[in-house]
């Protein structure tokens, strides 16, 4: 299905893809400068993407920094992730009225508004295919999920730096993506003018990429992107050894690290905040204030408050130690046997945004005995 | 194209309610629209007290009568106890049944036991009724139930008309003896080396606190009951019973959906970690 020639693609192609975009109803969403962050909101126009601008990261560390050149990608991934709009932090599921002696429930209304994500990086293709599986890929399908998700258009972009806690090269999902996009952007920035190499992958994006204007890619701009892919995958912040990642943990459930991460952790649940692929929710009852009305909500949970694994008699998992070690083993080792897949896809997100700068790649070195390095 | 919403329930109704000991309540309760749903020993159901919210509650009745639709609930949380409070004819939601259920058809030609501690004994009962009601299919029986105190003892008077029948071996013990209490004294798995059951063509099913069920996993290892011959049904929070809330994680399983019966050898290595 993907095309088999990519193109090249200038700064008004890329105005003319949004305009496409909309044409086509869709809701545009991509990165912008806000609160002193790259953030993912609704965007108008390539005017709002966050130009000339990259980022600086590290364990509990982030800051937007200018840049020397006018690149609209020139950053990484910030605090926010796409699943903030595929599956939403907050999701009204039904609302139930008193009638007579009976209750009628009514399902409250799906959104039908398709959206278009402009700038996902390979390491958040493969977080949204991890959320496709976890919450489209068994017995049971999230209905609320699966609307935002079918008909979405995804626009990915190929990293041409690494950040300061990224190690999706470890974790095998980037830097280049490869799978799960319409159409797939790389930016060249050279002598040769500001441009972008364009890469299909679905018919529908080959349908939108026909409606812009556009050129056949010139060999040296193909050598040119590959160059971008090259110099990001040699750039990673951070490395973990992924082959063995599993059975270490498993093997390793009673760990001395563990009690030592747990000095540390706040257990305030960034982390799980971050996250791309955290998926966990609760649900929430509400009544008016004579009962004849009542509703159920859902919204996002985290595995780092007590509340997540009480049951009559107190919490599963009432200590830090254990709370952390349960999201740790979740991402690296069960989602395997949960899913069939890893849950982490070494975006490092979790390391960033860390009020205390705890590592992942740190501690499972740690537990594999190789020393904080 | 409407896309099924396993989140939303279905409206039922209580048609009976009775106390089944302090804080235990029994309701029977039918569906107010379409046919009740089969279910199989040893799933569950989410029952929602409208206002208040949504419980994970065993279904505790007979799995050949599924238009009575039987649930036992201790009055703990407040949608439990909201439950437990619901009167004739009073509407509750219902999602379900959810989860695998007991090995009933592995049990086929061997002997079962069945040990149960305290509220553990309403997801058995189902599994109980069916036993019963196929008799010729399997060997021995025995059930071991332990409580507490005597007034906890689950569903008395079937316990004592079964305890009638020459085809099935019943003991109950009780952990502190009060009043005119006669019976066992003792924590349940006390019983098990006693009872008449041939261990190598053995099927335990076992339900109750965590710690009886390592216990009488114990004992019934040491009467020479295989690990892939025992069953176990785990309890962990639960908010959507499908697989997609993230609750009820117990390491490499997810208990509503890979469970809540698990047979002990699949699950050994996690069960010997605290707090997974």
């Amino acid at each position: 299905m993907a095309n088999s020639e990519p193109v090249v693609l200038d700064v008004d192609g890329l105005s003319a893809l949004f305009e496409a975009l909309k044409r086509r109803g869709y809701r545009v969403v991509g990165p912008t400068v806000r609160d002193k962050a790259i953030v993912y909101d609704d965007l108008d126009s390539p005017a709002d993407l966050p130009e000339g601008w990259t980022d600086e990261q590290d364990g509990g560390h982030y800051r937007l920094l200018r840049r020397d050149d006018r690149a609209l990608f020139g950053y990484v991934v910030g605090p926010q992730s796409w699943r903030q709009f595929l599956h939403a932090p907050r999701v009204e599921l039904w609302h139930g009225t008193k009638s007579g002696d009976g209750v009628r429930i009514e399902a409250d209304p799906m959104p039908s508004e398709p959206l278009a994500f402009v700038g996902v990086r390979a390491c958040e293709l493969q977080a949204i295919a991890v959320q496709d599986r976890v919450l489209m890929g068994g017995a049971y399908v999230d209905p609320h999920y699966r609307a935002r998700r079918e008909g979405a258009f995804l626009v990915a972009v190929n990293c041409g730096r690494a950040g300061g806690t990224c190690f999706c090269v470890s974790m095998e999902t980037g830097p280049k993506a490869t799978a799960g996009f319409d159409l797939s952007l790389t930016e060249l920035l050279d002598g040769d003018g500001h441009r972008f190499l364009v890469e299909t992958g679905t018919d529908t994006g080959q349908a939108v990429l026909a409606e812009l204007p556009h050129r056949p890619a010139a060999a040296a701009e193909i050598a040119a992107a590959a160059a971008v892919v090259e110099r990001a995958a040699a750039s990673m912040g951070r490395e973990m050894r992924s082959d063995d990642v599993r059975d270490l943990l498993m093997r390793n459930l009673e760990h001395r690290r563990w009690d030592d991460v747990a000095d540390r952790c706040l257990s305030c649940g960034n982390c799980t905040m971050v996250c791309p692929t955290c998926f966990c929710t609760t649900v929430e009852e509400t009544s008016g204030l004579t009962g004849a009305e009542s509703a159920r909500s859902r919204r996002w949970d985290s595995c780092f408050t007590m509340d997540f694994s009480y049951i009559h008699g107190g919490s599963v998992r009432s200590s830090t130690r254990s709370r952390y070690r349960q999201w740790m083993t979740h991402k690296l080792a069960t989602w395997h046997d949960q899913f069939d897949m890893s849950g982490c896809v070494g975006c490092g997100r979790c390391i960033t945004w860390c009020p205390v700068g705890i590592d992942i790649t740190e501690e499972v070195r740690a537990i594999r005995g190789d020393g904080p390095n | 194209m409407t896309i099924f919403d396993p989140m939303l329930p279905r409206i039922a109704r209580t048609r009976r309610r009775r106390r089944d000991g302090p804080a235990v309540w029994t309701l029977d309760i039918e569906m107010a629209e379409g046919g009740p749903p089969a279910f199989a020993p040893g799933q569950f159901n989410m029952l929602t007290a409208f206002g208040v919210g949504e419980v994970p509650i065993s279904v505790s009745g007979d799995p050949a009568d599924p238009s009575r639709l039987v649930h036992t609930i201790r009055a703990v949380g407040p949608a439990s106890t909201a439950l437990a409070r619901l009167g004739p004819g009073e509407v509750l939601g219902l999602r379900g049944p959810f989860g695998v259920g007991w090995p009933m058809e592995q049990a086929v030609g061997r002997d079962v036991v069945v040990i149960a501690g305290g509220l553990g004994l309403a997801p058995l009962r189902p599994a109980l009724y069916r036993l019963l009601a196929e008799r010729e299919r399997y060997g021995s029986i025995v059930l071991l139930y332990g409580t507490r105190s005597p007034e906890e003892i689950l569903f008395r008077r079937e316990l004592e008309s079964w305890r009638r029948r020459l085809d099935i071996d019943i003991e109950v013990t009780v952990d502190h003896a009060v009043g005119d209490w006669r019976g066992h004294v003792g924590v349940v798995t006390t019983l098990i080396p006693r009872s008449a059951f041939e261990p190598s063509s053995t099927v335990a099913l076992v339900c109750g606190p965590e710690i009886m069920m390592r216990f009488a996993i114990a004992s019934l290892q040491d009467a020479g009951v295989a690990d892939d011959a025992i069953y176990l049904s785990m309890e962990r929070n639960m908010k959507c019973a499908v697989g997609l809330c993230g609750h009820c994680q117990m390491g490499p399983v997810l208990v509503c959906r890979d469970g809540p019966v698990f047979r002990y050898d699949r699950i050994r290595s996690i069960l010997g970690a605290r707090e997974i």
